[in-house]
């Protein structure tokens, strides 16, 4: 295969880690909740995921059975860890920051606890299901191997998002909930049910992503430990994708390119490089993120901007 | 009846301020209330009996004068982090790199003593040591704060994304000094802080002197107060004539050379070496929970980061499989952010009779 192709082909699988993520965020955002709870609640979702694989190893559960379970589980996980966030940030409207932070921490924390237990050794317990999250190209010996069922199941789903979003009645109580919440309450918009809502559907989506990055990216017992670096990416892809899921597919493969950039450009440019090298390109999309953020503030254009109410907590008494 | 909506039995109104007694036991409540969650969580995740559990925690950290000095140490690491990022979220600005900003403020340090440990006395190795530490570290928060002095560019994921680079070109250099790819670089023998009773003692102290000064800092002076005048109101701290993205860029860079200030700690007096991984370990994120829970104060500050730590290492040696004491410290942390709600406001429950007035009322 066409080394640039192949080196494309790799982007764009690893960059749906970054759109699930994303997606779910934006999902969070949209409705004036900065979630920084993202990295744990992928790591959640992977580790959740696996667990619904270990406990179906060995049976005879139909393989499409099994994925579908597998994904369902790492939804819920995600969905779980999206109440939590938002019964603190919502009905006890904590602090949004401070919140999410714990949740990092917490949802990292579990996954290593769960993921700890699947050795090298007894990996197969869930990698048994790779060629199933693979399909259809799972013995295929290129890039093309990670182009599995989730991987559509992420482009599809921010598709959706998008047009729910910008097209719907509900993504329009949504994003008015999001912009000004005392506004969409006195119009009679149930402005509790949306947050919630939208922040719980929103994680589970994320969570999507860690299972995405183990099963079918990675396949490997030790994936999970890069998770949480790149569930802060889907964070700040958000800002780079300007709160548009349909963008953010585009964007998500443009991370990835940069994310692979240190092993793969030299050898496809045919330079040799240094191998200390490798990691001031590993820092590219986090200065690349940088750079997006300042031009977009300085660009300063009213369609770019955050939700007015992001990050703000909405207490019906105090308008 | 058509226009019945469905109400909750209670609502919520906002407390007038609740004395401090009263507010210190819910919180004293929350914890107590999460840390028996935690001991039923031990019991069902790594088969320990409560009380093993407790007795444990208490053991890892109190049995022995060295577990007691370590946790002094570890507090005092994690104070000084915690106190580095107050001055900026006083002003409400959103530093989360703390991470990164120790880290950067390590790596300088082992740097300055990795080329110029052999041709300068200790003394003035460490002077120099501490001088690129903190130019590091201040570096690093000046960086957002004047994009978001200047531009308004979001700082939380700003400082994010600088933890990375940090740890990025921490990875950078040691490929460069150290040839044979292991990727760790063994402790140096140079630049080490003088041993005062034993070297933990002297960390501490340092850690203790800046609480204070942070402290007379932020309610003695004016810079100070400026602070809090900015984290209030921006318009208000204008409309007094304080130039608001000067404060902004001078607070950052007291915040980043705080944390340059604990970088060269650790190095000085603990890893003498640099590690992405393992020098700040996470513990930039922890810092601004410690620093929240404290409500800001430098030196409440002491109790909650002595809280953490005790958490940390209690559980560390508890369960054999990794990661336990994030669970606990995660699940205590929710408690006491959510216990806030209780603290700020109070719920009325409806009287059955009054429910029904929504048709003419």
């Amino acid at each position: 295969m066409n080394p640039f192709l192949d080196y494309l082909l790799n982007a764009i699988s690893l960059g749906m880690t970054f759109l699930l993520g994303c997606t779910g965020e934006i999902l969070t955002e949209k409705v004036g909740h900065l979630n920084l709870g993202i990295p744990g609640i992928m790591s959640v979702g992977g580790a959740c995921g696996c667990i619904a694989l270990k406990l179906m190893y060995g049976s005879n559960i139909p393989p499409a059975l099994i994925l579908i379970i597998s994904i369902l589980a790492s939804f819920v996980g995600g969905l779980l860890m999206g109440a939590i966030y938002s019964f603190l940030t919502v009905s006890l409207k904590a602090n949004q920051n401070v919140t999410g932070l714990a949740m990092t921490t917490f949802g990292v924390g579990v996954t290593k606890f769960i993921m700890s237990e699947f050795s090298v050794k007894n990996a197969h317990q869930f990698l048994y299901a790779l060629e199933y999250f693979r399909f259809p190209f799972a013995k295929n010996e290129t890039a093309l191997k990670y182009w599995g069922v989730m991987l559509y199941l992420a482009v599809i789903i921010a598709l959706v998002t998008s047009f729910v979003l910008s097209r719907t009645r509900v993504g329009l109580h949504l994003r008015a909930v999001g912009e000004n919440p005392a506004a969409a309450d006195a119009v009679g918009i149930n402005v509790t049910l949306y947050k919630y809502g939208s922040t719980c559907i929103g994680s589970g989506i994320a969570a999507l992503g860690g299972l995405y990055y183990i099963m079918n990216y990675m396949g490997s017992a030790e994936a999970y430990k890069r998770i949480e670096s790149l569930g802060w990416l889907a964070v700040a892809l958000v800002i780079f994708s300007l709160w548009k899921p349909h963008l953010s597919i585009i964007a998500s493969t443009l991370f990835g390119m940069l994310y692979i950039a240190g092993t793969r450009l030299p050898t496809l440019l045919g330079i040799k490089i240094d191998t200390s090298a490798i990691y001031l390109f590993q820092m590219l999309p986090y200065v690349v993120t940088i750079i997006v953020l300042i031009i977009s503030s300085i660009r300063n254009k009213k369609e770019n901007q955050p939700p007015a109410s992001l990050g703000l907590p909405y207490f019906r008494e105090e308008r | 009846m058509k226009n019945r909506k469905f109400e909750l039995p209670f609502h919520i109104v906002k407390r007038d301020t609740m004395p401090l007694w009263k507010s210190l036991a819910v919180r004293v409540a929350a914890i107590v209330i999460s840390l028996l969650l935690c001991s039923v969580l031990s019991v069902l995740l790594i088969n320990k009996s409560p009380l093993v559990f407790f007795e444990t925690m208490f053991k890892a950290v109190f049995s022995r004068d060295i577990l007691i000095w370590q946790f002094a140490k570890d507090t005092a690491v994690l104070l000084c982090i915690a106190l580095a990022i107050t001055p900026a979220f006083r002003m409400r600005f959103w530093n989360i790199g703390a991470e990164g900003q120790t880290l950067i403020g390590a790596l300088a340090a082992v740097t300055v003593a990795f080329y110029l440990g052999e041709s300068l006395p200790n003394g003035i190795l460490l002077i120099v040591m501490f001088a690129a530490a903190v130019l590091a570290g201040g570096l690093w928060g000046f960086l957002p704060a004047v994009f978001k002095a200047k531009w308004n560019a979001n700082e939380t994921l700003f400082t994010l994304m600088m933890n990375y680079v940090a740890m990025e070109l921490v990875n950078f250099c040691i490929s460069v000094w150290v040839q044979s790819g292991s990727g760790v670089l063994t402790p140096l023998s140079v630049g080490h802080l003088p041993t005062v009773l034993n070297s933990y003692f002297l960390l501490i102290a340092i850690v203790l002197v800046i609480t204070v000064i942070i402290h007379i800092y932020l309610r003695q002076t004016k810079q100070g107060y400026e602070i809090s005048v900015v984290g209030e109101s921006e318009n208000t701290a204008r409309y007094v004539g304080i130039e608001v993205n000067k404060v902004i860029i001078r607070t950052m860079i007291i915040s980043g050379a705080i944390c340059g200030i604990a970088g060269f700690l650790i190095v000085g007096a603990l890893d003498h070496t640099v590690s992405a991984e393992s020098t700040v370990g996470g513990l930039g994120f922890i810092a601004i929970m410690v620093s929240w829970l404290a409500k800001f104060n430098p030196l409440a500050m002491i109790g909650t980061s002595a809280f953490i730590t005790f958490l940390r290492r209690g559980t560390k040696n508890l369960a054999i499989r990794a990661a336990f004491p994030d669970i606990v410290v995660g699940t205590v942390l929710f408690f006491i952010i959510g216990c806030e709600f209780f603290i700020n406001y109070k719920i009325k429950f409806r009287k059955a009779n009054t429910t029904d007035k929504g048709g003419k009322a």
